[in-house]
Formats: C-alpha cells, sequence, structure tokens
C-alpha cells in the first residue's frame, strides 16, 4: 500500500474522491463562467481577450435585464415567504401530531421531487386550461365563471410554491425537531403563554432548520424558469430564461456567462453566509 | 388525555396537511385523466375514454429509446453515486479532522445551485475539453449534482452510528477489511439503500441537467417538455403517467425489500 497515503487522516482520505470530482464537475465548469464572462461579446475567445463589455450591456439600465432580475428577485422573496407559512404546520405535524405515521406522510411529500417538475406542471396547465378540469368542474356546477388564470405572475408564482415546497418543508422539520419538548413544557410549567414559548423557546432553537429551508427555497426559486415556461406563457421572462436565450438562440456565451455570474454571486454570497451560521453536526446528528 | 387545546391543533394541523397533499397530487391526477382520454386535445369531463395513448406509447420505438437512455443514465448515476457519497458520508460524520467544517460546506454548495445554470455551465466546460455532448456526459452532469445530496443523505445515516463498535472489533482481532464488511458496511445499509433510491429517482425524474448535457440523446422528461411546447398528443400524459407509475413501484419494490432485509437480520439477531 502506498505509504504517504497511508498517513492522510481518515477523514481526508474519505472525502478526496468526491472533492477532486466536484473540483472537475462543479468549480472547473464555474471558472470557465468566470472566464466567458470577461471574453468579447458573440465570441468564444475564452481567457484570451479581457473586457466588461458585457457586464455594461447587462447592466444597461435601458435594458431589459433590469426587468428580469427584479421578477426573479419578487418572485423568490414572495415563494419564500409563502412557504414558510404554508411549511410550518406541516413540519409541527410531522414532529408532533402524526406520530408513527409521520415517515408515511413524509414519503407522500418526498415523492412528487422523484416526477419532473415539468410533468407536473403541466397538470396544472390541464387542471386550470380552458375546456380543463376547473372550468368543467365550475360548468358542471352551473357556475359561469371562467377566469383566465393561466399565463399571468400570479400563477408562475403558485407554480414556483408548488415544486419547492419539499425544499422548504424537510429543513423545517429537522429543525423543529431539534426543539426538546421538556423545554416547552418547563416553560409552560413556568406559566408562559403559547404565543411567548413559540417565540422564545421554539423559533430560536427551530431557526438554523428554517433558515436553511428560508435559503434553499429562495436560492432555488430565483433559478427558477420552468414554472414561467410551462405556466406563464413567456408573460414573465425570469433571469435563467434570459441566461438560457443568450446560450441558445442568441449564440453570446459571453453575454449568458455574465449574467451567470451574477447570478452565482447573489446566490452563492447569500448561501455562504446563512452556512456560516449554522452547525451541520447538530442540526443533522442531533449532536 | 389530551386538551382540548391540544385536540383543536391536531385537527387544524391534519386538514392543513390532507389539503396541501390534495393539491399536491391534483396535476398528476388530472395528467392520468388527460393520458386515457379518447380526443386529441384534452375537455374536462372527458366524454370518451380509451387506451389507445397508452398502447401507442407503449409500443413506441422513439419512446423505448428514451426509456432506455433515461435508465443506462439513472443506474450508472446509482453506482457511482452511492460509491463516491458512501466515503463522502464517512469523512462528512464519522471522522473527525481538521479540515470537516469547510468540507461540509463545500459539498452543499452544488445543491444550492440552480440546475439549470449548472447544466449550462457545464455544457460550456465540456465544450472547452472537447467532450461531445451525449447520455454519458449527462451522466457526469447528473453526478454534480446527485453525489452531494446522496453524501447528505447517507451522512445522516452515519451521525446515528457507534464508531466505538469498530474498535471493539478490532480489540477482538478483526482486520480492517473484516471491520469494514462484517461492522461498517451491515450498520450503514439501510442509509446506502435509501442514498440509491434517492440518486436513482433524482436522476430519473431530471430535466434541467439532461437538457443542456446530454446532447442528442433525449431522456423521458427531455422528450416530455419538447412535446409540450410543441406538437403535444396524449402520449404526452400518458408517458408522465407511466413515468409516475413506475417511480411508484421502484419506491414500493425497494422499500418491501429493506423492510424484508431488516425483518430477516432481526430474526438472525434474536436466535
Amino acid at each position: 500500500m502506498n505509504l504517504s497515503l497511508l498517513k492522510l487522516p481518515a477523514g481526508l482520505r474519505c472525502a478526496t474522491p468526491v472533492m477532486l470530482f466536484l473540483l472537475a464537475g462543479f468549480v472547473a465548469p464555474l471558472i470557465m463562467v468566470v472566464g466567458y464572462a470577461f471574453a468579447s461579446p458573440r465570441s468564444f475567445e475564452v481567457f484570451s481577450s479581457f473586457t466588461l463589455a458585457n457586464f455594461a450591456a447587462a447592466l444597461d439600465p435601458s435594458g431589459t435585464v433590469w426587468t428580469s432580475f427584479a421578477w426573479s428577485i419578487g418572485l423568490a422573496m414572495a415563494c419564500t415567504v409563502i412557504l414558510a407559512i404554508i411549511a410550518y404546520p406541516i413540519a409541527y405535524g410531522l414532529n408532533h401530531t402524526f406520530g408513527k405515521w409521520s415517515s408515511l406522510v413524509s414519503i407522500l411529500f418526498v415523492f412528487p421531487l422523484f416526477i419532473s417538475e415539468n410533468v407536473r406542471l403541466f397538470g396544472w396547465v390541464q387542471f386550470f386550461i380552458k375546456g380543463g378540469v376547473m372550468d368543467g368542474t365550475l360548468k358542471i356546477l352551473g357556475i359561469d365563471f371562467n377566469p383566465d388564470v393561466l399565463y399571468s405572475p400570479e400563477i408562475i408564482l403558485f407554480g414556483m410554491v408548488y415544486v419547492y415546497l419539499p425544499f422548504m418543508l424537510f429543513p423545517m422539520t429537522l429543525g423543529l425537531s431539534m426543539v426538546p419538548q421538556d423545554l416547552v413544557d418547563a416553560a409552560a410549567d413556568l406559566g408562559a403563554g403559547r404565543l411567548l414559548i413559540w417565540r422564545e423557546v421554539q423559533l430560536p432553537l427551530a431557526m438554523p432548520g428554517i433558515l436553511i429551508g428560508l435559503l434553499l427555497t429562495f436560492v432555488l426559486s430565483v433559478g427558477a424558469v420552468a414554472e414561467a415556461k410551462v405556466l406563464g406563457g413567456q408573460s414573465v421572462i425570469t433571469v435563467v430564461h434570459d441566461i438560457e436565450i443568450a446560450f441558445t438562440y442568441a449564440q453570446n456565451w459571453p453575454m449568458g456567462a455574465a449574467l451567470a455570474l451574477i447570478l452565482v454571486l447573489i446566490i452563492g454570497s447569500l448561501t455562504l453566509w446563512a452556512l456560516s451560521k449554522i452547525d451541520l453536526d447538530r442540526m443533522l446528528g442531533g449532536r | 388525555m389530551l386538551s382540548q387545546a391540544q385536540r383543536r391543533n391536531n385537527f387544524f394541523v391534519s386538514t392543513w396537511v390532507a389539503f396541501v397533499l390534495v393539491v399536491i397530487y391534483l396535476p398528476i391526477l388530472c395528467s392520468a385523466l388527460a393520458s386515457v382520454s379518447k380526443s386529441r386535445y384534452f375537455i374536462f369531463p372527458v366524454r370518451k375514454y380509451s387506451t389507445e395513448w397508452w398502447s401507442k406509447t407503449w409500443s413506441s420505438i422513439e419512446v423505448h429509446t428514451l426509456v432506455g437512455n433515461s435508465i443506462s443514465i439513472a443506474v450508472f448515476v446509482t453506482l457511482i453515486s452511492v460509491t463516491l457519497a458512501f466515503f463522502g458520508a464517512l469523512a462528512f460524520a464519522r471522522y473527525d479532522w481538521k479540515g470537516r467544517k469547510l468540507y461540509q460546506k463545500l459539498l452543499l454548495l452544488p445543491i444550492f445551485f440552480p440546475q439549470a445554470v449548472l447544466g449550462l455551465a457545464l455544457l460550456l466546460w465540456m465544450n472547452t475539453l472537447g467532450l461531445m455532448p451525449s447520455w454519458k456526459t449527462a451522466v457526469l452532469a447528473h453526478l454534480v449534482w446527485i453525489v452531494p445530496v446522496v453524501t447528505l443523505v447517507i451522512a445522516i445515516k452515519v451521525y446515528s452510528y457507534d464508531a466505538t463498535l469498530e474498535d471493539a472489533a478490532a480489540d477482538l482481532g478483526a482486520n480492517r477489511w473484516q471491520i469494514f464488511r462484517e461492522v461498517t458496511l451491515p450498520l450503514l445499509w439501510p442509509g446506502i439503500w435509501s442514498g440509491g433510491l434517492f440518486a436513482f429517482l433524482l436522476s430519473w425524474g431530471n430535466f434541467p441537467l439532461s437538457l443542456y448535457t446530454a446532447g442528442a440523446d433525449s431522456t423521458v422528461p427531455k422528450w416530455l417538455y419538447s412535446k409540450m411546447v410543441a406538437g403535444y398528443t396524449p402520449m404526452v400524459p400518458a408517458l408522465g403517467t407511466m413515468n409516475t407509475l413506475g417511480a411508484i413501484a421502484i419506491l414500493a419494490l425497494v422499500g418491501t425489500l429493506a423492510l424484508s432485509m431488516r425483518r430477516l437480520r432481526q430474526r438472525r439477531t434474536s436466535i
């Protein structure tokens, strides 16, 4: 056996294959994005030309990129807030209400992740479309009301809330499971009201999980594109859609890379900030 | 006895969970309904049911190729990711080493990353390396996202793993390989199973990474999307529903297998 390899700590030895793989499959592609972002527009002269023209074009106040960023960030913020409210009672239930059934209920919430989001979103098209399930049901009930639901910003938000629910729910459930019942009981015995217990005991102790849930939802929904394409009929162009257009139809890779880099900087700084606040060992291992 | 406030609480939570679950499965049911409607364009209530589109989809050669591609990708992704993630999870949760905290955070970054952007970045990188995109490069792309997920899934199991058992086995004279095979692996099997299940199903359902990195090779989600955008036929919901049923079957199969293995082991240890 190779002696120099054996001298490394066991943890480092085990981490090496994964780290090498992510270096080649994650870090290297990101370096390419940085390289392209500074290359001359509409060229493939990566690392041989240096210009800020792509960023200037992206941040040009008269362009449409501003609106894409505003839509993406606005929709992601709304999606995150709505999901926090929807998921909290469910996360509470998975910890306290369902007992031995809670793993079955969890599986029911995980399962949709294994179906491509396009397929699920297309199911909503069949629900909301003229002559679809909602329209037909209303007609049977004799209600003369055919709202135009599809192809609007509201339905895009609905689609995002629908798709990203598990990403809020599971970190939140983990977070709430970190609250010891003894502490809640003790606070109640000492005369604290339910609201006070929630604010002073449950919420702070569950915060790491809730924070991960908020972050994951926000970060993923800033990068959302399928909802706007399938349900929104392109009534809203999101940032990632802009990036896709630059890479495909427009054949302007440097422009796409510059936009991607701005997005990555927003997401990356948020993620690193939040991860620095969290002890993963405690959250995942209950230590 | 539950207090009245608690009972009211439970009632509210259960009702809410039931409502959200109905909403979650509603579009999947709508798709299933559209796939058994005879008319080319979906109209509700369905006037005439037919299994025509199911049999058409089932016997389509194009669909066979798609399913073949999707399965090849998912099988390779599962095998490679579980191997990498098994050791990755030991480094994540079992050993205490100097760079661990940093490693844990770096490992999470690909999960916190929009997949469409990741797919495009990988496309740039493959283009630079001169790799021709095909289902094989899609395997690499899926791995970038799935290895971290599987590592987390296995790591959760590793946290509850009692490492002193390994020391005990070593004291009793077992060598490294024996310890690995007789102690570490059996205790971590449940984590490995669920990790593998996640890997297979997440790869099976992935669209954004396949879109940019599979080149001319199509997968089931990729084909479904292209037909949704242009050229809808009820084969789209039919294949989508088959896809869902396939995922349920795999989940049930692996679930029962894992349960029966656990029973077998319990019986063996109780004797």
